[in-house]
This record gives C-alpha cells, sequence and structure tokens, in this order.
C-alpha cells in the first residue's frame, strides 16, 4: 500500500523538487560538518610540511625562532611573497621564501633558502608536474643536481653565467630535458634578484614579526 | 532477482570487470598507472567510494524517482569523496599525501555512477555492500596489473616507494627486477598505458577463447548453442 502510495506521488515534480533539495541539504550538512572538523588538523598537518620543508633549506642550527611564526609579505608589482624568517638570537640569519618557475608542463613551485650575505642556503622543488624520468631529476631524491646551487649567490656565477650551458651559462642541464632545468635557473635567479631587492627590509631585525597567518 | 554472491564475485572479478570488460574508468586507469603502487592506491581509494557509494544509494533507492535519480546520484557520490578527502587529509595525512592526486579522480569515475545506476539502484543492501566490493577488488587488480607491466617496462621496478602507501612493513613489496636499467620512458608516459591496456584486454581474450574452446572439446553438444 504505501508501496503504490510513495510510487505514485514519485513522479511527481514537487516530490522530485524536494528530494533532490534534501539530497543537496543533506551534503551540504554533511560537508559543513566535516570541514569543522577537519579543519585544525588539516591546518596543522600543512604546518608540520611546510616546517620539514623550510628545514632542508634552512639549517635547524641556523636559528632559534619558529619560522612559520615569523613571516612578512614582500610585494612586487601585484606579487606577493610570503617570507619566513630565521633569527638567531634576535638577528635575522636567513630568510626562506617560494618561488615559482614556469616548466615544461605546468608550474615548478621553489623553495628558497637565502642567506644574509645574498648567498644560497638550499633549494628544493616543492612540486612540479614534469616529465617522469627526465625533468623530474630537478627532485633532490633523483638526483643531486638542485645540490649544486647551494653557496651560490648573484655575484658568484656573474649574472651572465645564471643560465644552462646551452644558452651560455654554468648549469648542467639534462639530456633530453633543456626546458626543465632552465626554468629553475630562472626561477632561482629571480628569487634572488627578489632578495637583493628587498635586503634591507628582509634582515631588518627590529621589524616587527607579522602574526602567524 | 535472486543473485548469488559467487556471481557478484564472479562479475567484478573477472566476467564483467570493470577495465578490462566494460572499459569504463579509463581515465583514472590511465592516469594513474605509471606504477603498481600507484594503481594500487587509486584501486583501494575506489573501491571505499564504490562501495559506500552502492550500500547508500541502495538503502534509499525506494525514495528515488526515476527522473531525478542521476543528480541524487552524484550529489550522494561527490560528497563522498569529498568527505574521503578531507578525513585523510586530517587524519592520514602520509597516506593523503601519495592518493591526494588520486581521490579528486574518483568523482569522475563513471564506474561508480554505472555501478551505483545499473546495480545498486535495484538491489537491497547487502549484495550492493558485495557488488561494490567484488566490483573494486577486480578494479584494484586490474589497475595493479596495468601499473605492474608499465612500470617493470618502464622503469624497471615493481612496487616501487609501496612503504609509502601501505606503511614501512610493505617495504619488502618494493622489488627492482632490471638493475641498472636506463627506463623506458614511453611506458610511463600516457601513451604506454594505452600500449598496455590494448595488450591486456588482448591477453584476457586469448585466455577467453581458450576457456571456451577447452569447454567445447569437453562436451561437443554444446557447438550448436555456441556462437
Amino acid at each position: 500500500m504505501t508501496e503504490t502510495v510513495l510510487s505514485g506521488s514519485r513522479s511527481r515534480i514537487p516530490y522530485q523538487s524536494g528530494l533532490l533539495g534534501l539530497v543537496s541539504t543533506l551534503a551540504a550538512a554533511l560537508l559543513v560538518g566535516a570541514n569543522l572538523v577537519t579543519r585544525e588538523p588539516i591546518a596543522q598537518r600543512e604546518a608540520e610540511d611546510l616546517r620539514a620543508s623550510l628545514a632542508q633549506v634552512v639549517p635547524d642550527a641556523l636559528h632559534d625562532n619558529n619560522l612559520l611564526a615569523d613571516t612578512v609579505d614582500i610585494r612586487d608589482g601585484a606579487q606577493v611573497t610570503r617570507v619566513y624568517r630565521a633569527r638567531r638570537q634576535g638577528a635575522v640569519s636567513a630568510v626562506a621564501y617560494r618561488m615559482v618557475a614556469q616548466g615544461y608542463s605546468g608550474d615548478i613551485v621553489l623553495l628558497l633558502g637565502v642567506a644574509p650575505d645574498g648567498s644560497i642556503l638550499g633549494v628544493r622543488v616543492l612540486s612540479h608536474a614534469e616529465t617522469p624520468g627526465l625533468g623530474d631529476r630537478i627532485e633532490a631524491q633523483k638526483s643531486d643536481w638542485i645540490l649544486g646551487f647551494s653557496g651560490l649567490s648573484l655575484d658568484n656565477p656573474a649574472t651572465a653565467g645564471w643560465a644552462v650551458k646551452k644558452d651560455g651559462g654554468v648549469f648542467d642541464s639534462f639530456s633530453g630535458a633543456t626546458i626543465t632545468p632552465r626554468a629553475v635557473v630562472a626561477g632561482i635567479r629571480r628569487g634572488l634578484e627578489l632578495y637583493r631587492a628587498h635586503r634591507r627590509e628582509l634582515n631588518d631585525a627590529t621589524g616587527s614579526a607579522a602574526p602567524p597567518r | 532477482m535472486a543473485l548469488s554472491y559467487q556471481c557478484i564475485a564472479r562479475d567484478g572479478l573477472w566476467d564483467n570487470n570493470v577495465v578490462l570488460t566494460q572499459q569504463l574508468a579509463l581515465c583514472p586507469a590511465l592516469a594513474v598507472t605509471g606504477t603498481a603502487t600507484n594503481g594500487l592506491g587509486m584501486g583501494l581509494a575506489t573501491t571505499a567510494v564504490l562501495t559506500l557509494a552502492n550500500v547508500i544509494v541502495a538503502s534509499f533507492r525506494n525514495a528515488v524517482s526515476p527522473e531525478v535519480r542521476i543528480p541524487v546520484f552524484v550529489v550522494v557520490i561527490a560528497t563522498l569523496v569529498t568527505l574521503v578527502d578531507l578525513f585523510l587529509n586530517a587524519w592520514l595525512h602520509d597516506l593523503h599525501k601519495v592518493l591526494g592526486l588520486f581521490i579528486a579522480l574518483i568523482v569522475v569515475n563513471c564506474a561508480i555512477l554505472g555501478r551505483v545506476e545499473s546495480f545498486a539502484s535495484k538491489n537491497t543492501m547487502v549484495p550492493a555492500l558485495a557488488d561494490g566490493l567484488a566490483m573494486g577488488i577486480g578494479f584494484t587488480l586490474a589497475m595493479v596489473a596495468l601499473g605492474g607491466v608499465r612500470e617493470i617496462l618502464g622503469s624497471g621496478t615493481l612496487f616501487a616507494d609501496a612503504h609509502l602507501l601501505l606503511g614501512s612493513s610493505f617495504a619488502f613489496l618494493e622489488l627492482v627486477l632490471i638493475p641498472d636499467y636506463k627506463g623506458f620512458l614511453l611506458m610511463i608516459l600516457p601513451p604506454g598505458g594505452f600500449l598496455a591496456l590494448g595488450f591486456l584486454l588482448a591477453g584476457r581474450r586469448v585466455l577467453m577463447r581458450r576457456a571456451e574452446r577447452r569447454a567445447l572439446a569437453a562436451d561437443p553438444g554444446l557447438s550448436g548453442a555456441g556462437a
């Protein structure tokens, strides 16, 4: 009996729109709840991830502060870059920030650690979509190419040298993949230029630490 | 409809396998199977969503009118995928780092909508659960086979980085089959997916043909019925 009543009303428009509305409302409520419950743990996990990658480009020995809590946003045209500052006894001992380079297939996100004298402490690739087996040798796990940048600065090599060998620079490129290393070299160079342009602002020890997020 | 669980299992694993027979879900199947580990991860995540979606839809199938069933099913599946994504990210973060890429892809996995539509909307919850598991495991096996073939030919390893997905106790799965292998890039790139899938499908057909012939030889009376 109920089955026939139900199947009779099921074909009516009000029932159908009511059902759609009910299902969507339930789904939305579930998602809101899940978002509320998971927001805090996810933010925590992401902060841990960021801390772990920062530790790769800024050695722990260089700082006694929490890098995530000491950030400053620098503006370069429309581009805003968040810089994490490492301090030892109040003085800025290193900074770290992300740079985005245009790779062969999409963005290559780099993380740079730079010492106060403008030399590179370390560079890592955070994410990329380069060809596996060719372009992915920019990852530290696949090859130590990216480690070769440590210690370099805009004066070492001179500006003209900041290119792959094929373009007359000093950096090796991989056989079969020129675009990827070219993009990474250009990205690092732009990162160093950004540092040079904002050096004073970044090393200002008295500069108020931006609140964490 | 009388359905034996043996039938359901056989259907999901072989006779009506999502990838090998229905040839559904090829987008995720080809996109992520560069390694056997990736195939396994995608397969497990899909199995979980498929089973849950099947059970949920079967539980209120009588209330859903045929005219609006597709949007209702899509909302259910998309919600499930988002919930799985959020929960994994919050509490199984290391697993999420490996699987995160695939989870969003499950939404576009037509196999799930296909099973919900063709099975769960016509059956009760327990058979729907069995169907979800069987189809999911069948999909997982096909993904691991596809990923395994591509990984062995493409990079000379099998189950590389399995410890990231399954925990360090499964590190023994990681094999280097061809030491000092230069790699065969084609197999890792998308075209390799199509090639490997083509050979898998052909291989399955050869097996089926052979089984048919054997059945004929054993019982010649069937020859009249065979087409």
